[in-house]
């Protein structure tokens, strides 16, 4: 599925991470998936209510790109979003709070699962209506320009965006203006239950590129290196002032849309082929294979496991948002 | 016939396109999956995927898509998966729709549904739970209705797809499967522009419409027994154009009116109401007019404050008590 080169890059990243950043990269994809999982229990259990979309099998894409950035660049995302909030280094005390609807939450208890948010670190959002972050990449890479600073946006949205108006309007603006921003598009072949075949007029979404004159690459979202080795090219072209980059991942989400959604539209079997891509088990062979210790190994997923309680006991033991500051947020408090 | 809310929309668009083949159905997951509520289950197996068509996501396109197909005759019902996204799709209704027949003097005419889920209650936070009806409730050449009952669900849905102008039909999904009633078998219509009482009452009326409704109903039930009040309840049901024969009837007759609803205080369409009574019953009041709705805030996603910001029975009881003290 990704071109040869993307392959040949990946395998170099292999030898030019250190093995401390192997080990990084690895207990962050496994600190995603414990948390989804624990999301998901926390969900039927009651503690978290709403709309709730998990990230499940698609840690090598955000793992991968984010890794590549520098600390002050920019992160943009979708409602399914968990998983880049966490990369880009936010506390999974705080978002599982959000989750719960805390007052400790990143979101102080008023966005909620769709809607983490982190000023400090450069998370600038999930955004629950599809599309919708792309404009807003644009806007953060305007400003990046304007005021001369060398950081730059990565833009994450899934194959269901390409149909909206605000993708082409954006990647149009960005090639033309030089914007510096990245954009990620996560193709797990749904929207909800539509099958891309059935939503969009071209299947290998990284030529969306070509029309608007910036480089595109397909590369597989489940080999966390690959994504890494494209999101270096990609933010260096963009940092280097020569304008927006299109990457595509090709990924699968393990759960349904959302924590409601049994996801009937597939198939056992297709489900079964993707599980034995599953991203995590992948790189642990590889990480493995590189000389790093299956216990060294076992060691970051028990520190993750306990990592994941502290959260839930924080979010649990946490305060509700007080009543008396329902309308507060709305304007800038004087 | 026993049926829930949700059934009854899906046997109106079954009804209505067994009658006429005009009429098809298209929005995001509308067909395979049978609707993100499951409100047009079953319509693909009986007329295929020629009348029940599943498009990209693109509000936009959806409804002006809707708009292209109603001027050439054809009957198109489409739906926002949730009303929250409606606002995708702003220039498009408010554009488009609504002003087609007018700036081209009358030549064609634009029937067009568009369906929207809305309301809170689902800890939907800020972008699904929302009740955009008053942003359309202002723009002339549209209708918009939001049904609170089963039989009226499945009356005004036919309605608005018979209807020659374009319609918004906000249908609010906390009632989808909370509420059930008996309706009779087979084609009825309910009117679009006229207002029902739900409840007669003496002592004071509460004018309210889509969830808020049964909020109301409950308080009037509450403050019969337990303080002897007779309170009358109208159901607006059609937002635009408002039933001001009704409204001016209800106010009149009790000289005391609650006005109920989900959407925001300020702009809502309580303010329309308030504002006709205001001009045409002055003489007949007995009190202020009093108004029920959601904080001016956002929705919020913390459950605590999402019931904090929202109107439910107990603040109608307590707004009904207020004014009949007055
Ligand atoms: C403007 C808008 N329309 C519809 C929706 C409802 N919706 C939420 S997610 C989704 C599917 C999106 O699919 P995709 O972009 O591929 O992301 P994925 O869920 O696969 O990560 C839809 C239709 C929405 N949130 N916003
Ligand atoms: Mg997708």
């Amino acid at each position: 599925m990704a071109l040869e080169r993307e392959k040949h890059l990946a395998e170099r990243s292999l030898l030019t991470l250190t093995e401390t950043e192997l080990q990084d990269m690895y207990r962050m994809m496994v600190l995603i998936r414990r948390f989804e999982d624990k999301v998901a229990e926390m969900y039927m259990r009651g503690k978290i209510t709403g709309f709730c979309h998990l990230y499940a099998g698609e840690e090598a894409v955000a793992v991968g790109a984010i890794r590549a950035l520098y600390d002050k660049d920019y992160v943009v995302s979708t409602y399914r979003e968990h998983g880049h909030c966490l990369a880009k280094g936010a506390s999974p005390k705080r978002v599982m709070a959000e989750l719960f609807g805390k007052a400790t939450g990143v979101s102080r208890g008023r966005g909620g699962s769709m809607h983490l948010f982190d000023a400090e670190l450069r998370f600038m959002g999930g955004y629950a209506i599809v599309g919708g972050g792309l404009p807003l990449a644009a806007g953060l890479g305007l400003s990046i320009q304007y005021k001369e600073e060398p950081e730059i946006v990565c833009c994450f949205f899934g194959d269901g965006a390409i149909p909206q108006g605000a993708f082409h309007e954006t990647l149009n603006l960005a090639s033309l203006w030089k914007l510096p921003v990245v954009f990620i598009c996560e193709n797990n072949f749904y929207g909800m239950g539509t099958l891309t075949q059935r939503a969009i007029c071209q299947q290998e979404l990284y030529r969306f590129a070509q029309p608007y004159n910036i480089p595109g690459v397909r590369v597989d979202g489940m080999d966390v290196l690959e994504v890494y080795a494209a999101t270096v090219e990609a933010a260096a072209h963009a940092r280097e002032g020569h304008g927006p980059y299109l990457i595509e991942a090709v990924t699968y989400r393990f759960r349904g849309h959302s924590m409601s959604d049994p996801a009937e539209y597939r198939s056992k079997r297709e489900e079964r082929i993707w599980q034995e891509r599953d991203p995590i088990k992948r790189f642990r062979r590889r990480l493995i294979e590189r000389r790093i210790s299956a216990a060294t190994l076992d060691q970051i997923d028990r520190e993750v496991d306990a990592e994941i309680e502290e959260a839930v006991r924080f979010a649990d033991e946490s305060p509700d948002p007080d009543v008396s500051e329902v309308t507060k947020y709305v304007y800038v408090d004087a | 016939m026993e049926v829930t809310y949700v059934k009854a929309i899906n046997m109106a668009l079954f009804e209505e396109m067994r009658r006429d083949e005009n009429v098809f159905v298209m929005g995001e997951d509308v067909a395979e999956l049978g609707g993100a509520f499951k409100v047009t289950e079953g319509l693909l197996e009986e007329f295929g995927p020629d009348r029940v068509i599943d498009t990209p996501i693109a509000e936009s396109l959806i409804v002006g898509a809707g708009v292209g197909a109603a001027v050439m005759g054809l009957r198109p019902v489409v739906e926002m998966q949730f009303a929250d996204f409606i606002s995708c799709a702003f220039d498009q209704i408010v554009n488009m729709a609504a002003t087609f027949r007018y700036r081209h003097g009358g030549q064609v005419s634009c029937p067009l549904v568009i369906r929207a889920p809305a309301g809170a209650g689902v800890h939907g936070a800020l972008f699904h739970s929302q009740n955009p009806e008053a942003w359309f409730t202002r723009v002339p050449g549209l209708k918009v209705v939001a049904p609170a009952t089963a039989y009226d669900a499945k009356g005004l849905l036919k309605s608005a797809i018979r209807d020659d102008d374009p319609v918004i039909y906000f249908e609010h999904k906390r009632l989808y499967r909370s509420i059930k009633e008996d309706i009779p078998e087979g084609d009825f219509l309910v009117p679009i522009g006229i207002a029902e009482t739900k409840r007669e009452g003496r002592d004071l009326s509460v004018i309210t419409y889509g969830g808020c409704l049964h909020y109301a109903l409950d308080a009037a039930r509450i403050v019969e027994k337990e303080d002897g009040l007779s309170v009358e309840v109208l159901d607006l049901r059609t937002l635009l154009p408002l039933d001001r024969e009704a409204i001016l009837a209800t106010a009149k007759k009790t000289g005391k009116v609650v006005i109920a609803h989900e959407d925001r205080l300020t702009g809502g369409i309580g303010g329309e109401v308030a504002a006709i009574i205001a001009e045409h019953a002055f003489d007949y009041l007995d009190g202020p007019i009093v108004r029920v709705g959601m904080a001016d805030t956002h929705n919020p996603f913390s459950p605590p404050l999402e019931e904090f910001v929202l109107p439910n029975t107990d603040k109608i009881v307590a707004a009904i008590r207020r004014l009949a003290a007055y």
